[in-house]
């Protein structure tokens, strides 16, 4: 007998193999896109504001989050409320990258992607379809937007939107201010709301 | 789906050896993507990515030996260094399959044996039995040259 024990005798086949794995993953996106098998594709960015993580379905960009949103969380969610085949496709993204790339690089104040809105529903949906009237570099106080989107007095209801807005930075959220000049909530974190809006005010 | 990813591939490869081990993993994650959406919530996904690759590797099998088989030596090429798991695949790949089988999805995939029984195909006991010679065998053919 040798002192061999059962994980050391099979540490042969090694536990991960990267370069095999990225390989036969990148096999796979393009096998599952032709047959119509990748309903959610992801990639992660770096930015200023930290690593973002973006993900598209077939109708357009559905989320853009927040390192400390967790992105791991981010993609179960999006498993469970859009569909279960999601997977690492940065191609597919490539377009999305390049403008938000553009955007903190002070060489784009617009976004013309195409975008899924169907993580947001109801009045939250109305509230992110104003959002780009505050142009770039602008500001607006919830009061303000409630009224735009037709209901004065849903300040709370707006502020709430904007918290749960599934795509921060493209859909300007950041934009939207308190009355009293406070900068108010981000899910990015205040911070990161600043330097957004330091950002668009260069 | 990506966190099995290595489980998955790692039992491919001690089930079929290193070189049909890939198309064996895309033929099951694949195949797991067409039918994601009919697995029952709460479900295994790791054993249940295991039983596809588990049938997907009887495929793999079959179609190898309806290939013809080269009869002829290839012209020798300049041959790389062994890769470090080729000695245990060949160890491996001298087991009768069910032992082969059990080892990879009670060692590599961590499945209880109720489970392994349930993909092979034979019972529990049955499948501890083959788990077991299956490694005592391993421990004798290749553990005694990793041992040196």
């Amino acid at each position: 007998m040798t002192g061999l024990g059962d994980a050391e005798l099979l540490a042969g086949l090694p536990v991960t193999d990267e370069p095999a794995l990225a390989r036969l993953h990148a096999r796979l996106v393009g096998a599952a896109q032709a047959e119509g098998l990748l309903d959610v594709a992801y990639r992660t960015i770096d930015s200023p504001v930290g690593s973002l993580l973006l993900a598209a379905t077939e109708q357009g960009l559905v989320r853009v989050a927040f390192a400390r949103e967790d992105h791991d969380q981010v993609l179960g969610r999006l498993a469970e409320r859009i569909s279960p085949r999601v997977l690492h496709a940065p191609a597919r993204l490539d377009a999305v990258a390049r403008e938000i790339d553009e955007y903190f690089d002070h060489r784009r104040d617009l976004f013309d992607l195409p975008l899924d809105f169907r993580l947001a529903t109801g009045f939250r949906r109305e509230v992110l379809a104003h959002l780009p009237e505050i142009g770039y570099g602008h500001t607006a106080s919830y009061a303000v937007v409630a009224a735009a989107a037709g209901s004065p007095k849903a300040v709370r209801a707006v502020g709430t939107a904007c918290a749960t807005n599934p795509l921060p930075i493209v859909v300007p959220c950041h934009r939207v201010v308190r009355s009293d000049g406070g900068i108010g909530q981000y899910l990015g974190g205040v911070d990161a709301k600043r330097a957004l809006l330091t950002l668009e005010a260069r | 789906m990506a966190e099995h990813g290595a489980v998955v591939l790692r039992v491919c490869r001690a089930v079929l050896g290193p070189a049909d081990a890939d198309d064996a993993w895309s033929e099951t994650f694949l195949a797991a993507l067409r039918a994601y959406p009919e697995l029952p919530e709460g479900a295994n996904v790791e054993a249940w990515l295991v039983t596809i690759a588990h049938r997907k590797a009887i495929d793999e099998v079959r179609a190898t030996r309806r290939r013809p088989t080269p009869t002829e030596e290839l012209p020798e090429q300049p041959t790389e260094p062994a890769a470090p798991d080729a000695e245990l695949w060949a160890a491996l790949a001298a087991l009768p399959t069910v032992q082969r089988q059990a080892v990879a999805y009670h060692y590599l995939a961590g499945l209880p044996y109720a489970q392994v029984a349930g993909i092979v195909g034979n019972n529990e006991t049955a499948a501890r039995r083959a788990a077991a010679d299956g490694m005592k065998k391993l421990r004798t053919v290749y553990g005694k040259e990793a041992d040196q």
